[in-house]
């Protein structure tokens, strides 16, 4: 049970592992090629920790994972192909933006659809609504009525 | 002795609880004034019993009993006694009790205030929060008993985890707690009127600052925990998209859906059904919150358990009320007829698309939540869903929000006409133009981020000052301002909480936009030059902490040879927990935040310095800030004091129950 319970605590305290993440020694030369990385590393999942990504992780693993990152820019690939060439090794787990394929289209048309559907409702309701406003017309209400009268007589 | 007590209370509690469930139940359907009666102190009663019990577990941490399990795993005798205090909820067990704790507090204050509430609603309120009791209690006994004892006492503990040793982490449960568990107060209200067939203005009025309050406490849990990422955790970081931040946020939305939904029950009589919809979700949304940081199941840095049989029974218990007001609602809520009727151009319609948009903001944020989970199930694919995502899918619709605010704020009840509004608001649109203009004309050269937030964002604050200038009617200048001062606080904390938004709007854009970065390797005495400041590593030392050893740098900041701030950012390890933490240090001014990170010693000599400027940072809290204290100001309009006498006049005449 301890033993477990200090497994947690391990797991809970390396992800959030305050130390920063990306170290001087492994900043590239040229800034724009170190720009680039940046941004790369920034949509990739460090695999040990949980929701962080490479760029603000300080695990071993996502260092390796930067350095690698560095290693394919400097021979001359592309942003994407470099993300090609990291989900090809990791898996589909480690972007941090869901691709549009298979079952992602439904993540991704969720919002959305859901608005319309939402949008079309409340249309419906608000002609209800103001249908019966325009059948009730400028007349009052009884309440209104009431108030009137007690109004004009007080 | 102490302990056994306050587990004895406790074990009492889940007793009084099931009393308070059922005898008033029993009671309002009856019509048996008595077992009525019965709620109010059964509510008190559990109140002091929980408090009772709390105290004695406060007190074991206090006094490091060790002989105690819970205390043995999360405190140490070397610990500041400010740590011991919080640390009595920063564990599951702990915190699960201060959940309760928080149940039995909202009870008791239905069963104190709440005395000019028709007797038959009060019995069937404080029965459904005895209800949600008797499930979390039930939980914290039979999962994670807090008062378990050890067979063998060691001499000292494990220490708390050293990340949740600083005063914005230790407060921010108990906020949080705050806000989540006071949307069982909406929920308790909702399935009474269900329960009882109808809904009034004067149940909108006595849920409106439940909610409120739920929603403020909220923003400050929210605000704090965001708040403690940026300091804490070494590069500035204020909001992750992390499961456990989500599962604060979606409530937090919700429950401003809800605030705003609730004002068309009170003053229009119409929405009643989608209202009660909302506070069952809202309080849905806490409970799938608790369920996903205690069970595991979709794992993230602040999770405080994984315990498989914990999740389950806290999927019971979502399970149980989510899908038993569900029911209730698809049976009762064709018995709410909306009264009211207004046209398509109103305050109404505009209070409508609020809540369409609020609603499948946080709709967005749950599926992006639970999507990984889903596509494991179901899909068989291990995935992210990472800040990407979010910003993608979720920001169009707060933007959507942002732009229809203040024109829908401004629109009279019933029948309006846009053209009016606009023109009254003109003044703000300009602003908000000018601004958006200016900033990319500046060119932040990065998106369109800047210029679009921060348009938005004035356009938010201008609108919002727009709105109270205009409530002041015609006439002078003096007679104006006089009148302004004299609006009810209701209008002001409208204004606050509106203009808040357009605050934490340009706090994070600016932030986002603008942010520069420097990393390097500074020797001690080296003098670099990042954005304009000189920065000088002057010198590193080892301190001693009460329980931490500590690597303090001082680091001084120039600007054109005149000196803007010292810092002294630092790193400690926690030798119990053989844990490092970073300390940053954050030199704040309106405009930019400095923030400084000492990190490692390097091979070479000199040590790893991040140098960080952070535009526009402080905006971000200001504006959370400002929000709750919009909060607080309409909670104390003097209408809620009024309202509470209005019901009961309202209850003497005719509050006979549609029956």
């Amino acid at each position: 049970m301890m033993k477990r319970f200090l497994l947690i605590l391990a797991m809970l305290a390396a992800p959030v592992s305050p130390l920063g993440a990306v170290n001087p020694d492994e900043v590239l030369d040229d800034p724009v090629l170190e720009a680039r990385a940046r941004e790369v590393s920034q949509g990739l999942r460090c695999v040990v920790c949980r929701g962080e990504n490479i760029d603000e992780s300080n695990a071993d693993m996502a260092r390796d994972m930067r350095l690698l990152v560095r290693e394919r820019l400097l021979e001359g690939d592309t942003n994407q192909q470099v993300m090609d060439y990291i989900v090809e090794r990791y898996g589909e787990y480690v972007l941090m933006k869901p691709t549009t394929e298979g079952a992602n289209k439904l993540l991704w048309a969720a919002g959305p659809a859901l608005f319309l559907l939402a949008l079309v409702m409340a249309g419906i309701y608000l002609k209800g609504r103001a249908r019966a406003a325009a059948a009730q017309g400028e007349k009052l209400s009884e309440e209104e009525e009431a108030r009137l009268r007690e109004l004009l007589d007080g | 002795m102490i302990t056994e007590l306050g587990h004895f209370a406790l074990v009492l509690a889940l007793g009084v609880a099931l009393v308070q469930f059922v005898v008033p139940l029993i009671g309002a359907h009856k019509g048996w004034a008595g077992w009525m009666a019965l709620a109010a102190p059964a509510a008190a009663i559990q109140f002091v019993l929980i408090a009772l019990s709390f105290g004695a577990l406060m007190y074991a941490f206090v006094t490091s009993d060790f002989s105690l399990r819970l205390v043995v795993l999360n405190s140490h005798s070397l610990k500041p006694m400010l740590y011991k205090v919080t640390g009595v909820w920063g564990n599951h067990e702990g915190s699960m009790l201060l959940w309760v704790l928080i149940v039995a507090l909202y009870g008791a204050a239905v069963a104190l205030f709440g005395r000019a509430l028709p007797p038959r609603l009060k019995a069937r309120v404080l029965s459904m929060q005895g209800l949600i009791s008797l499930a979390f209690l039930s939980f914290s006994l039979f999962t994670s008993n807090p008062f378990l004892r050890m067979a063998e006492p060691p001499f000292d503990g494990q220490g708390l985890n050293p990340l949740l040793q600083d005063p914005g982490l230790a407060f921010h449960p108990p906020f949080l707690y705050l806000g989540y568990v006071g949307l069982s107060m909406a929920f308790s209200f909702a399935l009474a009127a269900l329960i009882e067939g109808r809904i009034d203005a004067a149940w909108a009025r006595w849920v409106r600052p439940w909610t409120l309050a739920a929603w403020m406490f909220l923003t400050i849990g929210i605000g704090l925990g965001s708040w403690w990422a940026y300091y804490e955790l070494g590069w500035g970081g204020f909001w992750f998209w992390d499961p456990v931040e989500n599962a604060s946020f979606m409530p937090w939305l919700f429950a401003a859906a809800l605030l705003h939904s609730a004002i068309v029950v009170e003053k229009r009589e119409s929405l009643k059904s989608w209202t009660i919809l909302l506070a069952i979700l809202g309080f849905g949304f806490s409970l799938i919150g608790a369920f996903i940081t205690r069970s595991g199941i979709v794992t993230s840095v602040h999770a405080f358990s994984t315990d498989p049989t914990r999740g389950l029974y806290l999927l019971g218990i979502l399970a149980f009320f989510v899908g038993g007001a569900l029911t209730l609602f698809a049976a009762r809520a064709r018995a709410m007829e909306a009264k009211g009727v207004f046209a398509m151009v109103s305050r109404e319609s505009g209070l409508v698309l609020n809540n369409i948009l609020l609603a499948v903001a946080a709709f967005v944020v749950f599926i992006g939540t639970v999507w990984p989970l889903v596509a494991e199930l179901f899909f068989d694919r291990k995935l992210s869903v990472g800040a990407p995502f979010f910003e993608a899918a979720f920001t169009p619709f707060i933007v959507g929000v942002a732009i229809v605010l203040p024109i829908g704020a401004m629109l009279p009840w019933k029948r309006a006409r846009l053209a009016p509004v606009l023109a009254r608001l003109r003044p703000a649109l300009l602003l908000a133009l000018a601004v958006g203009v200016l900033v990319w004309a500046l060119g932040s050269g990065r998106s369109a981020l800047a210029p679009v937030g921060m348009a938005l964002g004035s356009w938010l604050v201008a609108g919002a000052g727009v709105d109270i200038w205009s409530r002041t009617g015609r006439g002078a200048l003096a007679g104006r301002l006089k009148r302004l001062l004299r609006l009810p606080r209701a209008d002001w904390g409208k204004a606050l909480g509106h203009a808040g938004l357009g605050v934490t709007f340009i706090g994070i854009s600016g932030l986002m936009a603008w942010q520069i970065e420097d990393i390097r390797v500074a020797r001690v005495g080296e003098t670099f030059e990042v954005a304009g400041y000189e920065v000088t590593l002057e010198e590193v030392e080892r301190l001693q902490g009460p329980n931490y050893v500590s690597t303090t740098a001082t680091i001084r900041i120039a600007r054109e040879g005149r000196e803007v701030a010292v810092l002294h950012p630092e790193k400690r390890v926690y030798p119990v927990q053989a844990m490092p933490t970073t300390e940053a240090a954050i030199d704040q001014t309106l405009w930019r935040d400095l923030y400084l990170v000492i990190g490692d010693p390097q091979e070479g000599g000199g040590w790893a310095v991040r140098t960080f400027i952070k535009p526009f940072a402080m905006w971000i809290w200001a504006g959370f800030t400002i929000m709750a204290l919009g909060g607080i100001v309409s909670l104390s309009d003097r209408r809620y004091r009024v309202a509470a006498g209005a019901a009961r006049r309202r209850g003497a005449l005719g509050g006979v129950p549609a029956e």
